[in-house]
């Protein structure tokens, strides 16, 4: 009978008030959608770290009319280093331009106009620790038949600056919007209460328990957060499937793929943020208006 | 059963007190007015034996509790043994008089069954068998009071608080209502009515406290208005 009773009144609660309803659930599901796109794009970024970092290498660059001498001394050099990782990897001009050849097959034109003699031979390290770049790049800068020394890591954090400035715009709109979808719950829920006035005042006086009173309309803003989340989640499923699998494709070799289950992970978490959150808002606003 | 001890209460903003060091004590199965002129702080007491209001001095004690002392999370269950009587009936517009009665019991958790068997007992009780399924606005104002009586006895209350039950209503129906709570009262139930209904207290002869700006003036057992 409780259940039957606290259920009809949700249900009459969210229709009497449709438009706000939909409003609030609206609100709710592009702040979670955000939000889930933020998590999603964190968890990414990580996981793109760890993968490049492994990989990354310091290039020390040979000048062209470098000797056979300064090269193995600077091969005795690297290989002694207590900096570097063993084995140090000698990249001949030769070598270079294969590589090169292979990395810009699609344009032919970049190709042909490249002598194989204008790429620079270089020696590829890695370090032991990737921070002490500025040790390495002092004291192979200066020596001789060296022109320069460049750390791909340099380059890889412009392009995590860019990917992160990119979650941190998401989650601060997710925010933004987070607060006017709250607004909006703790406005509904206050209309709810009001056009239940008399119900209340009764059940208070007959000595109703504050959580029977409050049941309905708590429930009423985590039904709102449960399908604002669902729909939130299917938005990052379509995401996926149009964007990430679609526009996006030619990208993956570049961004690590993003797996399914990363993406549907986020459907429970979004589901218990959204009503949880939610919840506790309409709980919160019943505790000034209704009590008193 | 029912105990203020030198109970103030000053509203904010208000520059002298609605209640000023009252003192009395009311038994069990007791009948006792409260009267008054409007602003002598008769409906305060109410509020207070309610704990809609916390006193600003002093302790009211209902059935052996300190009510002041009451934690917000036991004063629903505290309410539940006390019933209630206003002057403006607070019914349920959309329900009718045998949903009234049973939303009393349902909200506080009573199963249907435990409805149907009690609800049209009570009605009876009141007088109003036979019109359960009206709503208020087809029933006359007496009978308004009735359901509403009935709504505040169907939990079978210790204390029954009316505040002006008869003030909505003229003075041949404001005599059936005092015979239904004097019925009430001989049930055992103790009965705390407001009113400056002259007619009734000097009808009914029972006890009388009368309150003047916030403090008792007289306390008699067989009281008439005065």
């Amino acid at each position: 009978m409780r259940a039957k009773y606290v259920l009809s009144e949700v249900m009459v609660g969210l229709w009497r008030n449709v438009t706000m309803t939909v409003a609030m659930i609206i609100t709710l599901a592009v702040s979670l959608t955000l939000l889930g796109a933020s998590l999603v794009m964190y968890k990414q970024i990580e996981a793109m770290k760890g993968y490049y970092f492994s990989k990354v290498e310091v290039s020390i660059f040979l000048k062209n009319d470098a000797t056979e001498d300064q090269q193995h001394a600077l091969s005795d050099a690297l290989k002694s280093d207590p900096l570097v990782k063993q084995p140090v990897i000698f990249e001949t001009k030769d070598q270079a331009y294969q590589k090169f050849k292979v990395q810009f097959k699609d344009a032919p034109d970049l190709v042909k106009a490249t002598k194989p003699d204008s790429l620079p031979a270089s020696f590829r390290v890695k370090l032991k620790d990737p921070k002490q770049f500025n040790l390495i790049h002092d004291a192979y800068k200066p020596k001789d038949g060296v022109d320069d020394v460049l750390d791909q890591q340099r380059l890889l954090a412009k392009v995590f600056g860019v990917l992160g400035a990119a979650q941190n715009m998401a989650l601060a709109v997710a925010i933004i919007q987070g607060v006017a979808a709250l607004l909006l719950v703790g406005n509904t829920i206050q209309v709810a209460a009001y056009s239940r006035r008399r119900e209340v005042a009764v059940m208070k006086l007959v000595g109703a328990s504050n959580w029977f009173i409050q049941s309905p309309f708590v429930l009423e803003a985590m039904f709102a957060g449960i399908i604002g989340a669902i729909l939130a989640s299917l938005g990052l499923v379509a995401a996926k499937y149009w964007l990430i699998d679609g526009t996006l494709k030619p990208l993956t070799t570049l961004l690590t793929p993003v797996s399914w289950g990363r993406i549907l992970w986020m459907a429970p978490i979004l589901i218990g943020i959204g009503a949880v959150v939610s919840g506790v808002t309409g709980w919160i606003t019943l505790r000034f208006y209704i009590k008193k | 059963m029912i105990r203020l001890e030198h109970v103030t209460k000053t509203y904010p903003k208000a520059s002298r007190p609605s209640l000023d060091e009252v003192s009395t004590s009311i038994e069990k199965g007791d009948f006792v007015f409260f009267i008054g002129p409007s602003g002598s702080g008769k409906s305060t007491i109410i509020k207070l034996l309610l704990h809609e209001i916390q006193p600003t001095k002093g302790k009211v004690v209902v059935n052996e509790r300190d009510v002041t002392a009451l934690r917000s999370w036991r004063i629903s269950g505290f309410r539940r043994q006390i019933g209630c009587v206003f002057q403006d009936f607070r019914l349920l517009p959309n329900r009718t008089a045998y949903e009234n009665v049973a939303f009393a019991l349902e909200v506080i958790g009573k199963s249907q069954g435990v409805a149907r068997r009690v609800v049209p007992e009570v009605l009876e009780l009141v007088g109003l068998g036979g019109k359960e399924h009206r709503y208020p606005h087809e029933l006359s104002g007496g009978e308004q009071q009735r359901v509403a009586v009935a709504r505040a006895f169907v939990n079978r209350p210790l204390i029954l608080l009316a505040d002006e039950p008869t003030g909505n209503l003229d003075p041949d129906t404001s005599i059936e209502i005092m015979r239904l709570l004097d019925r009430i009262n001989r049930t055992g139930t103790t009965v705390v009515m407001v009113t400056h209904d002259s007619n009734i207290v000097n009808q009914m002869r029972r006890r009388v406290i009368e309150i003047e700006s916030g403090k008792i003036v007289r306390d008699q057992p067989r009281g008439v208005y005065g």
